[in-house]
């Protein structure tokens, strides 16, 4: 009995070492088999792969983009492309291209996360954000709320989000590009409420903070928080994230509060120099950014809820979903991403600040 | 007080047999403490684990077998599939020899150092996953350490394949040695010693009397770091750069479908991982048994 099922215990060992390592040696050969596919299939011109390294809500957007600008780039020229795509809260995403990520192309959600890169890494020009129309940022977004059907707890200006008994649901300002609009438009709109008394709009933005159960780490992931587990009363968001969620998950469960002021939010997108050129892609990123601007782009940012900068370029029924909003920009409001992001994001910042506040009030 | 309540003579064990049910001993509860006792633990059981787990398969199979399999007809899947499965194809094996050597020379010989080996062993059990990816971050990334010669000679190990399967191995570093260690101990070194007496050199001995005398154990460690390398999250997530169909594995897969509101395909991959682990769980419990009674059978020859 003993030699029976030690044996067969034993043939067991010995089926899954294999098993195991098979695995290795066939996904290597995989690889090595696949550029050689690749190549006999192109022709003349040698593919390139291109990664393009987003934030967190752009992920439909570009899945469309890229297969519609793989196409029109190989009808133009020939070459083949793959476009690789990674998502994630903005400022996570910088951080991994300046740990070394291979991007070639970056569209983030603010400038700031961008000017980082540049600094920190070299990889490309400082005044990046010169090279393409309109500040670098094909589209633009604004801040709105996203409650529940029938608005049950009256949710109409950004003064109802800090009401006793209201839950707000908004990402980390330290990982999310989204949070930071979330937080410098509540801030923008104390600041034009108190007559621009900086105390009472920090006070109004405490108060804000107090209300918030749980911080995600990018703006999809406060999404799922809000739709799918059901927590909070409302969701500070991205326009186009909340036009999304509607599309998604039913326009009968959620309704969007449009605030009676809000800012304008510019994801701007830029080349990263030297990645691109380490591999020869350099005239792929740079076509694949003009093709934001051309008329088919400006439809699809449009198509996927982004106010797009050329407004003449879009299908008109998309733009009747955008709400009529008076908007104020950081330039204007905090004289720009570089002071913004050091007087309240920094680590010791005011958000570090109150954060500890709330913490040692509870 | 009446001095003989107790029946307890020494003079006739019968008659404590007999009168020994009047009494209560000391493990038997009543019915109902037994039964709220039973019932909340079969209660917990359900909250925390048949629940969530019938809930996988149930919002996997919402929308049909149909919508079910039609989540695994995608590239990015199998691109996932494929790189958990080297990731685990590559972790496992080195852990093995790690685990094995390490397990043999702590069991087996006295030396300097030891317990500092049996605390770096465990290290990878004490440090969050996050921290463990991290530390990669911080060695290979362009601003870490070694980051900047890394980029001149053009190796990209976070962010690539290679930080995946170093994340890895760090995770499930001390399953095969933590498994080994103890059994190798209660069997202490006789039998070795009787084979080298007998003229048996390093080699033979290792094979023909130490590994055969851990192979259940062994076999144990190496599922359970299997089915842990398959798994993790934390660590892999830090150094992936999460590139769909190239550095997403099964579980970080997971989150992007679950991200994007395909909450059906999310959890059929989710199911899948799921069969994987109830696998693991039906083997882990046979080895078990076998390991007990290897330990049985060791402790009878001391």
């Amino acid at each position: 009995m003993k030699s029976i099922s030690s044996f067969s215990a034993f043939t067991l060992l010995l089926a899954l070492l294999p098993l195991v390592g098979g695995c290795g040696s066939s996904t290597a050969a995989n690889k090595s088999g696949a550029p050689a596919a690749a190549s006999s299939a192109s022709g003349s011109k040698t593919p390139v792969t291109l990664l393009n390294v987003s934030y967190d809500p752009t992920r439909e957007l570009y899945e469309e983009f890229n297969s519609d600008f793989a196409k029109h780039y190989q009808e133009e020229t020939g070459t083949p492309v793959t476009i690789e795509q990674s998502h994630g809260g903005a400022g996570k995403q910088a951080r991994a291209v300046i740990d070394g990520l291979k991007a070639d192309v970056v569209t983030l959600a603010i400038a700031y996360d961008i000017d980082q890169i540049a600094e920190l890494t070299g990889l490309f020009p400082k005044d990046w954000q010169k090279r393409l129309d309109n500040n670098s940022c094909p589209y633009t977004s604004t801040i709105v709320f996203l409650v529940r059907a029938g608005n049950p707890k009256q949710i109409k200006d950004w003064d109802d989000l800090v009401r006793d008994g209201v839950e707000v649901i908004t990402p980390n300002p330290k990982t999310s590009g989204g949070a930071r609009y979330n937080y410098l438009g509540a801030w923008g709109y104390a600041l034009k409420k108190f007559g621009n008394d900086e105390q009472k709009a920090r006070d109004f933005v405490k108060k804000l903070y107090e209300h918030v159960p749980v911080l995600g780490s990018g703006a999809r992931d406060s999404t799922t928080t809000f739709v799918q587990r059901e927590q909070g009363d409302v969701l500070i968001t991205w326009e186009n994230e909340a036009l999304l969620a509607l599309k998604e998950l039913g326009a009968e469960k959620f309704e969007i509060v449009v605030p009676s002021v809000s800012i304008l939010a510019e994801p701007p997108v830029t080349v990263v120099d030297k990645n691109a050129a380490a591999h020869g892609a350099q005239e792929v990123a740079e076509a694949y950014l003009k093709y934001l601007y051309s008329p088919a782009g400006q439809r699809l940012a449009a198509k996927h809820f982004y106010r797009p900068s050329l407004k003449e370029q879009a299908d008109p029924e998309d733009l009747k979903r955008f709400a009529e909003i008076e908007m104020f920009n950081v330039d204007e409001v905090f004289g720009g991403w570089p002071e913004a992001q050091a007087k309240h994001f920094n680590d010791g910042g005011i958000f570090d600040v109150i954060q500890e506040e709330i913490a040692s009030s509870k | 007080m009446d001095a003989p309540a107790l029946p307890v003579t020494l003079e006739s064990p019968e008659s404590w047999q007999v009168a020994g049910p009047r009494l209560r001993t000391a493990t038997e509860e009543s019915t109902w403490v037994r039964w709220l006792l039973v019932g909340s633990t079969l209660l917990f059981l359900t909250l925390v684990l048949f629940v969530p787990l019938a809930a996988i398969f149930a919002e996997a199979l919402r929308k049909g077998w149909e919508a079910y399999f039609a989540s695994f007809d995608n590239a990015n899947f199998w691109a996932a599939v494929r790189l958990t499965f080297l990731a685990t194809g590559i972790s496992v094996p080195a852990n093995l020899i790690f685990g094995v050597a390490a397990s043999w020379a702590i069991a087996k010989f006295d030396f300097r150092g030891k317990s500092l080996l049996i605390t770096l062993i465990d290290l990878p059990f004490a440090v969050s996953p996050v921290v463990s990816g991290l530390i990669y971050v911080l060695l290979f990334g362009m601003t870490g350490w070694l980051g900047p010669w890394l980029a001149t000679n053009d190796i990209q190990i976070i962010f690539a394949v290679p930080g995946i399967v170093l994340a890895t191995i760090f995770v499930t570093f001390p399953f095969v040695a933590r498994e080994l260690i103890p059994l190798m101990q209660e069997q202490g070194s006789e039998e070795e010693q009787a084979a080298i007496s007998l003229g048996a050199n390093g080699w033979q001995t290792f094979f023909r009397v130490t590994l055969p005398n851990v192979k259940w154990a062994l076999l144990y460690g190496v599922i359970l770091s299997t089915a842990r390398a398959m798994g993790e999250f934390g660590a892999v997530s830090v150094v992936s750069g999460h590139i769909r169909g190239k550095t997403n594995t099964l579980p970080l897969h997971i989150e992007v479908l679950y991200n994007e509101y395909n909450f059906v395909a999310a959890f059929a991959v989710a199911s899948l991982l799921t069969l994987l682990a109830l696998v693991t769980l039906v083997l882990k419990t046979t080895l078990e048994w076998r390991i007990q009674r290897d330990l049985e059978e060791a402790s009878r020859s001391v």
